[in-house]
Formats: structure tokens, sequence, C-alpha cells
């Protein structure tokens, strides 16, 4: 099924949820509204024409140093009819939250996880939502574009 | 009786006995952090033989180990740790710092925010091995400068050089 054919059963069942659709750029993606993916998920998952059985990657983006928003962005996989699709979520940058996938597509424990540490992304009703990948004790999220590097960690001089 | 002697006695130091037998067995402990590690196991195995050197008997435990190889790239999540690891080896310790990352940083020195930007910045290091990674020769030179300078060190209390 091409990314149309899934925008317009998208369009349909969700209405004004579903904000966007871009068919220019080279992987097409569609624009959701960050409560909205609760419910999106679960249809994209069990929907028998859709099917997507597999969250290949989810990440986190700061767009521009300009932009207010965050973004997540789902690239899923169905293996039983082989089709992809791109969803865009934008998050208000000082209030970054977004419902969990975790429930449906376990992949996104970690990549949630990753989101969050790097980020600073809040999924809401992750279950173990805490840093994959920095110390525990680290302070901010590194990947934004607005984070200063800290002079010591645990009294180690970080700067070259 | 005498003709026994000749054949069978020398004299020396204490320091240069107990420099040659340390020099002769540095117990590197087995860690690798990045792909200076691939090249670490690399000049342990047959092509490279670091049991050349009395060097090839990698140790699971610091508490065994006297030579500790930084091979790679030292976050500071794990840095914290390596001073741990460092603090449970037994006198006489050595440190070979391998490759630019250890050194420095390597290519991580401005964006890396979080890379050690020089393993000497947590425990002392007494040889540094450039490359990126270092090729096995080089690693391989590395020790063999380590083993120059432990014949320098002297056993009397204060004369540690």
């Amino acid at each position: 099924m091409t990314p149309a054919e899934i925008h317009e059963i998208l369009a349909e069942r969700f209405g004004e949820s579903i904000l966007a659709f871009d068919n220019t750029s080279v992987d097409p993606f569609i624009l959701v509204q960050p409560e909205a993916i609760a419910e999106v998920a679960p249809f994209l998952a069990t929907d028998e024409r859709l099917q997507f059985d597999s969250l290949m990657c989810l990440s986190g983006v700061e767009p521009d140093v300009k932009s207010d928003d965050l973004w997540v962005v789902y690239h899923l996989f169905s293996m039983t009819h082989r089709h992809t699709l791109v969803l865009k979520v934008s998050t208000p940058k000082e209030d970054p939250k977004v419902p969990t996938v975790e429930k449906i597509w376990r992949t996104a424990n970690w990549h949630e996880r990753e989101a969050y540490d790097l980020f600073g992304i809040i999924f809401e009703g992750h279950s173990d939502l805490k840093r994959i990948l920095l110390p525990d004790d680290w302070e901010g999220h590194p990947l934004r574009k607005d984070y200063q590097e800290p002079e010591f960690y645990r009294g180690i001089r970080v700067p070259y | 009786m005498d003709e026994h002697l000749k054949k069978n006695v020398l004299f020396t130091s204490v320091d240069t006995v107990v420099n040659w037998a340390r020099a002769s067995s540095l117990w590197p402990m087995t860690f690798g952090l990045a792909c200076c590690a691939i090249e670490f196991m690399a000049t342990g195995a047959s092509n490279y033989d670091l049991d050349r050197f009395g060097a090839g008997v990698p140790r699971a435990t610091p508490r065994q180990a006297d030579l500790i190889i930084i091979s790679g790239t030292v976050t500071l999540k794990m840095a914290t740790r390596i001073r741990r690891l460092y603090e449970q080896m037994a006198e006489p310790k050595y440190v070979i710092s391998m490759g630019s990352c250890a050194n420095s940083g390597g290519p991580y020195w401005q964006h890396g925010y979080s890379v050690l930007k020089g393993i000497d910045r947590v425990i002392p290091v007494d040889v540094y091995v450039p490359g990126c990674p270092p090729r096995p020769e080089a690693l391989l030179e590395g020790l063999l400068k380590l083993q120059e300078k432990i014949q320098l060190k002297h056993l009397k209390k204060g004369k540690e050089g």
C-alpha cells in the first residue's frame, strides 16, 4: 500500500488528528497530533489492511535552533504486507510530551529511553523512562541545540 | 670448585634483577574499549605474539594484572569505572594509553560531550602510543618503551624513578 492510500485510511478514521501529509519528500510522511498517537499506533498495528507489526526506528529530532518544537519520527514496516510508513509528531520544546507506543511495539521501550536521554522528550505511560546511554546523574539532554557542555563531571574536567 | 663457581655464579644488583623480572612478565588486564582493542587482540595473536615479551597472559581481574592498556575511546561514564579498576590493581602497576582517543579524546575532542579528553585526566600514564588505531607494531613498541622505563626504576625508598 502506498503512503497516500494509508493516509487516506487514517484521515478517514481519525479526521482532525491527522495534521498533514507530505508526499514530496524522499520518505513521504504523515504528521499526527501527539495525543492521537495513542490511538493511531494500535490501529496501524492491528488493522487488517495495514498490519504494521514492526517499528524499525523511533527517533527524536530537533529540526532547527529557531524552531519551538521537537519531533518524534516513527519508521514502521509491515512484515505481512511489505509496506512502510513514516509518522511524525511535533511537540513543544518547553513541555515535550508524547504518549508511549511501548505497549504496541516493544522495540519502542529502548528507543523512547534514548530519545528521552538525548532530547528530554517525555513519553507518557512508559514503564521505565530513565537514561539509557548517559550515566544516571548526567545533567541536561546533549542533543538539544541549546545544550551547554558542563565544566566538570564527577570532578573530571570535561572540555578539551 | 673454582671452575664450578666461575660457570654458575654471577654478580648483579637487586634493582637489575627485580626490574628484569617485572619488565619481563607484564601481565596485562583483559580489557578493551573500542577499535584499538581489536588491534590489541591482533597483537596478542600468533602473528605479532605479545607473549614473546612476557606480556601474553591477560588477567581477567585487576588484582592479578600489572598493566592496563587503555585501548579505545573512554566515555566519562567509563572513566569513573576505569579509575576504580586502576585502584584495584596491585603495585607496581603500569598504564599504556593506546591510540588517539585514550591520549587526548581523538576525533571526539571537540564535540564529544560524553568523551573523556585523555585518560591522563583520571589515572597516571606511563607510555602513550599514537595512532588511530595504532598498528600492532606500534603497540609492541609502546610495550618495549615501558620495559625500558621499568629497567630504570629503583627499589630503594625515595628513589623510585
